[in-house]
Order: structure tokens, then C-alpha cells, then sequence
């Protein structure tokens, strides 16, 4: 049973004060939302959510606050204030913070918080999703999980595809691209995880399809169906380091050759994608950057092309986020959400990505720890080295700590603590003395010992015999004798 | 061939996996099994060829064929005869070579439970989207297969790795391939989700080799394989041929022995698995929709959080090496010894006895 509390303040400003509201204020009010996610064996997860309500009814609106990961403050504006457009009952900000158009009754407010809570922080299906390895086949579509899986690090590889170098010599600057607009995006999502970045630039790397040309736009085109080939020619070449064991994201800038320039990509209905970019769950993403043809015919090959980095960096950035999870499209519409700038991501989709994360890693705590537990049972002489025996003590101490802090809130902790967990389970499960073929079960023993020591046995067996019968009859001979 | 569009969007996402591994294994050693490395690498080219990278593949392989002293070819393998398509090539990746083709090694490969020092292109990095295609030929026998000539592994030891990945979800779906002597005695004992088997014989029954090129003087393929081989020849990456295909490969008119496959314990319906969906590698994509706006005028950025400057002394030699672990270690027991009082007190009964049933006078013959 694990418990998952958003910490939520609702401040309410003058005259949005719904008309049934208990006095006297402040009040505390829990809610709760049991939801269970039906699992065949434990541990099953049921998440009840309690969202605390502080009332103020204070007239000013209090300046945005940096308010601690994981909660939430929530200002209710009056029904008929012009601070939120027409047609837009709820403001997102872009820290932790949000603004609520009230509404007549208590009951309605307390709805439309708890939409709120789920955009903001986590839904019962983005639970769900994070737990779908554990959830027995069936429940969850096989393409319910797609996000990138909880991991201690990432590896991120900008590469530049350049098949032409004859007719194009492209420079990009990845460095102070990266310095400039990936970096504070790691910066901040550098709680989740640990970041590396490198780029390269491959020469003569075609892409496994051949585009078609098309005659109405005078351009190649791409088709969907033909872009799940076009990955694997490349991924050969792609490369990555050989020391981490981290998943590898790879970003790919492809600059088309002169006789295939202009190349869109087509999506499913067949209209050009307006990023001219697609990307591959858990493994990256790539785009096409088209160089326009020279002006005059007689210029000279191969052409200078200069990267428009900032560009290229807007979309694969949001190949990133996507890769994450982070999608803004399942939002209501009466939602308006404040873009994230170039810090890429909102302070509540970092919270969302934590929760995820720190479900996700507590879950398979459990079960690597249970499956270790089931192992060791069915082999019953391994030996279990000193240190094994301690990650997996630390192991437990940390997901009790993690299961503890979700249930009061501090979600920063509980993450801290559930990625210690994931780190000490993984290297007790992962031990590399815990192989089982080191054991002998107990037939292969017999097998060899019996064909050795059988034929060994039958003359004991038979003296035994006979010593046996020798001292039976020894002792009915005195009653014989004189 | 025409598909909708549709229908392709909705093929993709029936089988739930991200990526693509393969696991070849080639258990045997010396210049008369050349067939089975014949056998591994035919297979490790269509699967290459199919699209999944040798960063996917883990290649086991005793290697001692190409540069045999007995090889006419030196620096080739063969798998049709008359030498028509060498095999071996110039960019053969092989993760496990020689020796190192144990059956440790190759259940620390499934597990994962592998020391740290070993490099990345030796692991099996697959996680609970990948789909693994695993590989094996040797000799075997009714519930083993032999590896290089003096070890074994048993059905049931490769059905408990098969469980421990399953654990520790280190596979999506399974399709494991076997080429030996009374292969299906291999998958019996399988009882972990997601596997589907095939196998070139059943038990009692022998796999036999294709034909002999008189040149090299060995049989250059096993005949499952050899026809496996012709099968997948014509798959290409956007092919639609299913399973079901594949278990109708090789008949007994061809083979001689009857192949086998097992999907009991498989989710899906064999007829909607491509082959693909283990011999190749397609991904599945998204178009991206959405771009971030990014302020163009930014100047350099400085992190929120400064890395530290600690003053450290480079360590020395002995912080270097994991000390604390290899003293806390227990010492490995490679080998059950029974304790040598065991074996003394046997000795010492069995004299015993001896003596005690025919007499202590014989004991002036015996010292």
C-alpha cells in the first residue's frame, strides 16, 4: 500500500469565496481518491491522494512563491475577474502554482481542484503506465509504456548526418548550442538523473530509404511507413561509450543530399510535418534540416552551410521532452498552460516526472527484491557474500523511507531515497556470485557419487550381513552349550 | 505488396516492443564442426542484414575455422557449397570468442549477473520492451547440449535463467532457436511468460548435416538451418510473413527429423507475429508535433548547480582497486569436495568390516 499525497494550499481572493464554504476559516479538508491498480501478486498499489485545503480569505493575492517539489498552491479568483481570458477557467503557471476561476459551490471547487491535481501532478492512468511491467498482460495496451524507464542516468549524442560532404560542408556549433539551450534543461532535470552529452558528425551515413519525388511540391518526400526503416542503417554507425551502462538518446541532424533536397517528412495523412522531425520511443529522435538550393548555378560545391542551432535545438528539445513523457497535449481545453521558456520544462512537469519515477523505482524494489528472496529459497546452498547481504538491508531501509516520505508528502526525499533503493537492490540482485550454476542441485550430486560408491558398497553390505547372522547365532548357541 | 497505411500503423503497435537483441551461441569447437559455425553466422547475417546493429547482437562463437591451419580458405567461412557466399566477411563482430564460450558465460549473459569490469558490447543491455532472439547449435543431447567438449548445460538450468530474466523483466518476448541433436528436449522445461521455442528434432530423433563440400572436406550447414537460411532470405524489413511460416520450414522429406516449436506459453497468436518482430529490427515512430520556443538571446548560462572544485589528491593505488569487497568475500567454491573426514571414515569402515568377517589373521598378509 503505498500513499501519494499532494500537499495542495488553496488561497481564495476577494469575493470568490464559494457560498457554502464551512466557518469558520481556516479549515483543513482531506480528500481522498482511492485508486487500486489490480496487480496479480504484491505488492498492489493503491494511491489514496488527500489534498489538504488552508483557506485564507485574505483579500491580496500573494506573490508567486517558490513553493517545495511536490505541492501545489492553487489562487481562486473570482467568477467574473478579467485576469483569466474568456473561456479559460484554469491559469498554469510555469513554477507550482496555478490560478482557478471559483465557481458557485464547495463541492465544484473541490472538482475542479482534483482536475488541477491531475494535471499537475500525476493521474491515476500515468501511474498506471509507470507500474505497467508489473501489471499482468492484458489490462495495460502493449504500447501503454513508452516513456523512457526510470534510470540513474542518461546518455544524450547529438549527431550530424552529413551522406554529401561534396556538396555540403555544414558547421554546427554543438558546443555553445549546448552551453546555450541544453544545458539548463539538464540543469533542471538534473534531480531526475545524471546527464552526459557528446556530439559527432558522421560522414557518407545514408539513410536506409530511398524518398520519393514528389511533382506538385517539387520536393522528396518521406513517407510514415518508411520511416521505422530509416533508424537502423544508422544505429550501426552511432556508436556509444563503452564504460556506461547508462540508455543512450540519440539525436540526429540529417542534411539531405543535393539530389534529394528539398526532403519533408509525411505524416499518416500524408501533410508534411512542420518539424520535418520524428522521433522513437526510448531510443531518440531525428530531423531533417534542408539546406535551400544556391542561388546561382554556377556556385561553387561544396556549399558553406551554417546550422541554425537555436531551431534545431526547439525541436529536439521537445523530442526530449516527449521522450520523457512530458506531453501537454492530453490537457482539458479550459486549461491555459504558461510555456516553460528555456528552462524546457515547468516546475510541475518536473513534479510529474518525479512521481512517476519514484513509483516506478519503489515498484521494482519490491519485486527485485522479492525475486532474489525466491531465488535464494529455491537454492537453498548459496552463499550470500557480506556485502550482498548489506545493499540488500540498505535496499529495504531506503523503500521504507522512500514509501514513508510519499505518504507525508516531501516528495523530493522520497525520490532520493527510492533511487538509493533501486541502487542498492540492483547490486545485490546483480551480484555476479549469485549465479546458480555454481550450485549443484542435489540429483547431479547423486548422479555422480552413486556410480562410485555402489559397487564399493555391495561387499560391505554383504559382510554387514553377515556379522549380523554370526552374532544372532552366537547367541542361541549358549543355550546349546554345557 | 499493398497495405493501407492504416494497417501497418496498426501492426506496429500490436507487439510492445522497443527494441531488438539477439543472443547466437555457437557451442562447439574444432575443425569438424565447422557447420555450426556456419550455422551461427549464417543466421547472424540475416539477422544483421534484417536491421539489428552489432551493438545488439551478442556473438559467441569459438572463432577457430576462419584461420584454421586445416581451412583451404584461410580467412573464410562458407555456407553453400562450390564456395558461394563466405560468411565470415570483413566485419564479423564477435562479443565471446574461444574460450570464453563457456556455460558461465553464457548464463552471466542472460542474467545480467556479470562482473563489472566486462564491457558494454558483452552484455545483454535489453530491458522490458526489448524483444530477444536467442540461438543455439552444438551437439546436444535428450535435456543438455554440450559446450566446446567438456561442459553441459541442462534444460532446466536454461529454463531457471530464462525465469531469472523474466524476473527482473530483461525481455519482452522471447523466440528461442535451437539446432542440435534432439533439440526440443531443450524447451520442455521452459515455464517463464513470453517464450515461443523451435527446435530442429524431437527427442530420439538426430538434426543432420546438409552437404559436404568435397573442397573444404567438412559439411558446410545443418539442413534445419540451411532451410531456415532460404526462408528468411526472402524477408526483408517491411515483410508481413508470420510465425506460422516459420514452423512450416523444413518438413521431414527435407530434414529427416521433424522439427518442433513450442508456443504454449506465448501471449500472442503465432499467426499475428512477424518475423520481424525478432529478426529485425523495426522501430516504432512518432511524428513530432510539438517544439519548444526557446529565447534566442541568451547568453552563456551558468548552472544552478555549481560543481565543486574539491582540492582531491590523485588516489593511490590500493584506493583504487575494490579491497573492501575482495576481502569480505567468502572464498568461491568452484568445487564440491566432500570432506575428507568423509571419505576417511568410509575407508575406515570399510576396512573394519573387512577384517572383522574374515579375521584378523589376514592382517600379517596385508602389511
Amino acid at each position: 500500500q503505498v500513499q501519494l499525497v499532494v500537499p495542495m494550499a488553496v488561497v481564495f481572493g476577494p469575493g470568490s469565496v464559494p457560498g457554502d464554504l464551512p466557518r469558520p476559516l481556516p479549515f483543513r479538508d482531506v480528500q481522498e481518491m482511492e485508486i487500486s491498480v489490480n496487480c496479480e501478486r504484491p505488492p498492489c498499489l493503491s494511491l489514496p491522494r488527500p489534498l489538504l485545503m488552508g483557506g485564507l480569505a485574505d483579500a491580496a493575492l500573494h506573490p508567486l512563491q517558490d513553493t517545495t517539489l511536490g505541492s501545489l498552491t492553487v489562487y481562486v479568483v473570482p467568477e467574473t475577474s478579467s485576469l483569466l481570458p474568456q473561456g479559460i477557467n484554469v491559469y498554469v503557471g510555469k513554477h507550482r502554482s496555478a490560478l482557478v476561476r471559483a465557481v458557485g459551490s464547495l463541492a465544484a471547487l473541490q472538482a475542479r481542484l482534483r482536475e488541477v491535481t491531475q494535471v499537475m501532478s500525476f493521474t491515476a492512468a500515468s501511474i498506471a503506465a509507470a507500474l505497467s511491467d508489473r501489471v499482468p498482460d492484458g489490462r495495460l495496451s502493449p504500447d501503454a509504456r513508452r516513456d523512457l524507464k526510470s534510470s540513474l542516468g542518461y546518455e544524450i549524442t547529438f549527431s550530424l548526418l552529413n551522406p554529401d560532404p561534396k556538396s555540403h560542408t555544414v558547421d554546427w556549433d554543438i558546443e555553445g548550442a549546448v552551453n546555450r539551450y541544453v544545458k539548463p534543461v539538464l540543469d533542471k532535470l538534473s534531480l531526475v538523473a545524471n546527464f552526459s552529452v557528446d556530439s559527432q558528425i558522421l560522414y557518407y551515413a545514408v539513410l536506409g530509404v530511398t524518398p520519393r519525388y514528389d511533382k506538385e511540391s517539387s520536393s522528396f518526400l518521406l513517407s510514415a511507413h518508411s520511416l521505422p526503416h530509416v533508424i537502423n542503417p544508422v544505429e550501426a554507425r552511432l556508436g556509444s561509450s563503452a564504460a556506461s551502462l547508462y540508455p543512450v538518446l540519440n539525436f540526429l541532424l540529417y542534411v539531405p543530399e543535393r539530389s534529394h533536397s528539398p526532403l519533408y517528412i509525411q505524416d499518416k495523412d500524408g501533410a508534411p510535418v512542420s518539424t520535418n522531425a520524428f522521433h522513437s520511443p526510448r531510443w531518440g529522435g531525428i530531423m531533417v534540416y534542408n539546406v535551400e538550393a544556391p542561388a546561382s548555378p554556377q556556385a561553387s560545391f561544396p556549399l558553406h552551410v551554417d546550422v541554425d542551432m537555436a531551431r534545431v535545438m526547439e525541436v529536439f528539445l521537445a523530442q526530449l521532452r516527449l521522450l520523457f513523457g512530458l506531453s501537454r497535449e492530453e490537457v482539458p481545453p479550459e486549461f491555459l498552460l504558461e510555456g516553460p521558456g528555456n528552462e524546457g520544462l515547468a516546475d510541475w512537469e518536473l513534479d510529474h516526472l518525479l512521481w512517476a519515477h519514484t513509483v516506478e523505482n519503489i515498484a521494482t524494489v519490491s519485486t527485485t527484491l522479492t525475486s532474489l528472496a525466491q531465488l535464494l529459497d529455491k537454492i537453498g546452498n548459496i552463499v550470500i557474500k557480506d556485502d550482498v547481504a548489506s545493499e540488500v538491508y540498505r535496499a529495504v531501509a531506503s523503500v521504507q523511507s522512500a514509501v514513508t516520505k510519499l505518504s507525508l508528502g516531501h516528495l523530493h526525499a522520497a525520490f532520493q531515497a527510492s533511487k538509493e533503493a533501486v541502487t542498492s537492490s540492483e547490486r545485490a540482485f546483480f551480484d555476479p556470485s549469485l549465479l546458480h550454476l555454481l550450485y549443484f542441485p542435489d540429483d547431479q550430486k547423486f548422479a555422480i557419487y552413486i556410480p562410485l560408491f555402489l559397487p564399493m558398497a555391495v561387499p560391505i553390505l554383504l559382510s554387514l550381513a553377515k556379522i549380523v547372522r554370526e552374532t544372532r547365532m552366537r547367541k542361541k548357541e549358549p543355550t546349546k552349550m554345557d | 505488396m499493398s497495405f493501407g497505411v492504416e494497417d501497418q500503423a496498426e501492426q506496429f503497435f500490436r507487439s510492445g516492443h522497443t527494441n531488438n537483441w539477439a543472443v547466437l551461441v555457437c557451442t562447439s569447437r574444432f575443425w569438424f564442426n565447422y557447420r555450426h559455425v556456419a550455422n551461427t553466422l549464417s543466421v547472424y547475417r540475416s539477422v544483421k542484414r534484417l536491421g539489428i546493429p552489432d551493438s545488439h547482437i551478442v556473438l559467441m562463437l569459438a572463432d577457430d575455422m576462419a584461420c584454421n591451419p586445416r581451412n583451404p580458405k584461410p580467412a573464410t567461412v562458407f555456407s553453400h557449397k562450390n564456395m558461394e557466399l563466405n560468411v565470415y566477411g570483413d566485419d564479423v563482430e564477435v562479443d565471446y570468442r574461444s574460450y570464453e564460450v563457456t556455460v558461465e558465460n553464457f548464463l552471466r549473459v542472460l542474467t545480467g549477473r556479470i562482473p563489472p569490469s566486462t564491457p558494454r558490447s558483452k552484455r545483454l543491455l535489453s530491458d522490458d520492451r526489448s524483444n530477444i532472439l536467442i540461438y543455439m547449435t552444438g551437439h546436444g543431447g535428450n535435456g543438455f547440449l554440450k559446450f566446446q567438449d567438456s561442459e553441459e548445460i541442462t534444460n532446466v538450468e536454461l529454463a531457471d535463467a530464462f525465469e531469472q530474466m523474466w524476473q527482473k523483466r530483461r525481455y519482452n518476448e522471447l523466440l528461442f532457436i535451437i539446432d542440435t541433436c534432439q533439440g526440443a528436449s531443450m524447451y520442455e522445461r521452459f515455464y517463464s511468460p513470453n517464450i515461443m521455442a523451435l527446435a530442429s528434432s524431437q527427442v530420439g530423433e538426430d538434426s543432420l548435416s546438409h552437404q559436404p563440400d568435397l573442397g573444404i572436406g567438412v559439411h558446410l550447414m545443418d539442413r534445419y538451418t540451411f532451410y531456415v537460411l532460404e526462408f528468411l532470405e526472402e524477408i526483408h524489413p517491411a515483410s508481413q510473413t508470420n510465425m506460422n511460416d516459420l514452423f512450416q520450414v523444413c518438413p521431414k522429406s527435407l530434414c529427416v527429423s521433424t522439427p518442433g516449436h513450442r508456443t504454449d506459453l506465448f501471449q500472442r497468436d503465432p499467426q499475428k507475429v512477424l518475423i520481424t518482430d525478432f529478426f529485425g529490427s523495426v522501430r516504432k515512430v512518432e511524428m513530432t508535433t510539438e517544439t519548444l520556443s526557446l529565447d534566442r538571446d541568451v547568453a552563456g548560462f551558468e548552472s544552478k548547480f555549481p560543481e565543486e572544485e574539491l582540492a582531491t589528491e590523485p588516489l593511490k593505488y590500493a584506493e583504487q582497486l575494490p579491497v573492501a569487497q575482495i576481502i569480505h568475500q567468502k572464498p568461491k567454491q568452484k568445487d564440491w569436495h566432500p570432506p575428507g573426514g568423509f571419505i576417511l571414515g568410509l575407508w575406515a569402515l570399510i576396512i573394519m568390516v573387512f577384517f572383522k568377517t574374515y579375521g584378523i589373521k589376514h592382517m600379517k598378509h596385508v602389511f
